[in-house]
């Protein structure tokens, strides 16, 4: 077992980490590159979510829970800038990829989002294309050219568990599937344009246990390779699915991260009070 | 043992009497509507049949038009050939400007516009919407006629190669090309309407799948947000072709009247059904009306049929079958 660098945890029950330098919640010795730091989030004057320092550890899931209006959605869209298309939304702090701060001037978002990808809460295959469209729609979007885009949809569809169900059917349209397909199906549209990091907001919460099941073996097996950070409100997700946990928690104002740790920790041992008390459902 | 099969039951409803009376109502207010159309149709049909069972199927394609005299001595030739070609000229290239110009008016006001200039800019549509053609008409003739001479002149100059392009005289002003673009800027408000409401449907995670995928704007809207409206955009299309079809005072201003094919969208050729009636109504004689009647008819089945087509399409987008 490795060690886990748990000095950094906000010392104060209910107050906001703010301070970067001291409070950055170090979940693995090997770093994925991907942190945040004293990030805040504000939709108009409501200031959503404050001062979250953390470091993804690679190739692991990371799930982020905690209540409802929480932030932890919104601090999972921080993470590749998809916060900014709400209107009236505006940011603080840092997120850092391999040392570059993603909202420096200087970053293209397109580009970046490349490196970071992401997986939404409802299946969304695009309508209008077939399953091998979908797939291949990424490199289309972003001008990239492979050599062989047949063999690279087999491998994402591979990945993501879906090629045994949809070899023979490539050319049917993507919303012909099962929802859970259709989720498998996302997956390997945000694989093709290989990501090294992979955002996923709830993506089990509209699929029946069976899919959601699925979905959980595809997303260990993809953190063999990526590193997975994913929104649930599903306790038994979290701990079947996760190897660290970052718990968010409002008290009324902005969300904050209340810590984080490895997930067996968080479940068992963990050093809030309300962590243990959360994990346990007596609230949320 | 026996025993009866389960009987099905009748499901009663008991209607309250404001239930009755405000069902009455919208019940009326529907079918009157309907009735209404039903009788124009009919008093159309009934009042030019004389003309369609004498000239049959030459009152379409002929190109003549001919009040005869009383006594019979001239007769009676009546057809409206030129007239439906031009309505079907003017009306197209009204298309091919309005469409792709509301496409990118709407396109802008929902992913481009900041948002104080898109709520002045959707108001302003919408006030736009509700000018009567007469105003666009008497700008067409006023203002506008002497850009589309100029643009007319060029189309000539270079492409006058292109059968349609081919003009004789020099003569630009009053021609389907300038009172086409008239009548696109006619409809564009509508359109463009119709267009930005269906773009607006597109779902939210649709984009943001193209902006997590590493697309940029154009690679959204060109991936999901056209694709997703696209039925849509053709049904606004027909609506606004439809008012193009029937549009009547503004052509009236433009175009001279003139029996004669002549396919040349550049040059002084003229008018569509609708301003034939109009201008030929105030003087015609008895027969002459009926042929008249017979061709609104004609217009009357032709916008109607595009209008159907239109609201069908609009109808099968909006039931989310924009795909």
């Amino acid at each position: 077992m490795e060690k886990v660098d748990t000095s950094v945890r906000s010392e104060q029950k209910g107050t906001p980490m703010t301070d970067t330098t001291s409070n950055t919640a170090v979940l693995d010795t090997e770093f994925a590159g991907l942190e945040t730091r004293d990030a805040h989030a504000w939709f108009g004057d409501h200031h959503a979510l404050a001062g979250v320092s953390l470091q993804f550890p690679a190739r692991s899931v990371t799930g982020l829970i905690g209540p409802s209006g929480c932030g932890k959605s919104t601090y999972l869209r921080l993470l590749n800038r998809m916060h900014e298309f709400i209107p009236s939304a505006a940011m603080a702090g840092e997120v850092r990829l391999h040392g570059q701060d993603i909202y420096a001037r200087e970053v293209d978002p397109a580009a970046m989002r490349l490196k970071i990808g992401m997986v939404f809460q409802k299946p969304n295959p695009f309508p209008a294309m077939t399953i091998r469209e979908n797939v291949l729609s990424g490199l289309k979007l972003a001008h990239i050219k492979v050599d062989d885009d047949e063999a690279l949809m087999e491998k994402c569809l591979t990945r993501a568990g879906l090629w045994k169900e949809v070899k023979d059917r490539l050319d049917a349209s993507g919303g012909s599937l099962s929802g859970g397909q259709q989720q498998r199906l996302c997956i390997a549209r945000s694989l093709a344009v290989e990501p090294e990091v992979l955002l996923m907001d709830e993506p089990c919460s509209a699929l029946d246990p069976g899919s959601t099941l699925r979905i959980e073996e595809t997303i260990k097996e993809l953190a063999e390779k990526i590193t997975v950070v994913i929104v649930t409100h599903n306790m038994q997700q979290a701990s079947r699915v996760s190897d660290y946990c970052a718990f968010f928690l409002t008290d009324g104002g902005p969300g904050y991260l209340v810590e984080a740790d490895k997930t067996r920790t968080m479940f068992t041992t963990p050093n809030d009070s309300r962590t243990a008390d959360y994990v346990q459902g007596k609230f949320g | 043992m026996n025993i009866a099969a389960p009987v099905k039951r009748e499901m009663h409803v008991v209607h309250s009497r404001g239930d009755k009376v405000f069902r009455g109502i919208v019940s009326a207010g529907a079918l009157t509507s309907l009735v209404l159309l039903g009788l124009i149709g009919v008093f159309l049909l009934a009042r030019g049949i004389e003309v369609f069972s004498t000239s049959g199927f030459k009152f379409l394609t002929g190109s003549n038009w001919v009040a005869g005299s009383e006594d019979g001595v001239i007769p009676n030739d009546f057809s409206i050939g030129p007239m439906i070609v031009v309505t079907a000229i003017v009306s197209l290239i009204a298309m091919l400007f309005a469409v792709p110009m509301s496409m990118a008016g709407a396109l802008y006001l929902e992913f481009y516009a900041p948002q104080k200039v898109r709520r002045v800019l959707i108001a302003l549509l919408d006030l736009a919407a509700a000018i009567p053609s007469l105003i666009f008409g008497l700008w067409g003739v006023q203002v506008f006629t002497s850009f589309g001479e100029r643009w007319a002149y060029f189309l000539s100059d270079r492409l006058g190669w292109f059968p349609l392009f081919n003009t004789i005289s020099d003569n630009f002003g009053r021609s389907p090309f300038v009172a086409g673009c008239v009548l696109a800027s006619l409809v564009v408000p509508i359109t463009t309407s119709v267009a930005r409401e269906v773009y607006s449907r597109t779902p939210r995670e649709l984009v943001d799948t193209c902006f997590a995928l590493g697309g940029t704007k154009w690679g959204a809207i060109r991936t999901v947000v056209i694709p997703f409206g696209k039925s849509g955009v053709v049904g606004g299309a027909m609506l606004g072709l439809g008012r193009a079809l029937g549009e009547t005072i503004a052509v009236y201003l433009l175009l001279n009247i003139n029996f004669r094919y002549t396919f040349k969208i550049l040059e002084s050729e003229g008018g569509n059904v609708a301003s034939l009636i109009a201008t030929k109504f105030g003087e015609a004689t008895p027969d002459e009306i009926k042929a008249l009647v017979a061709a609104g008819f004609v217009l009357f089945i032709l916008t109607l049929t595009v209008n159907m087509i239109a609201s069908s399409i609009v109808t099968r987008s909006t039931k989310g079958a924009a795909a």
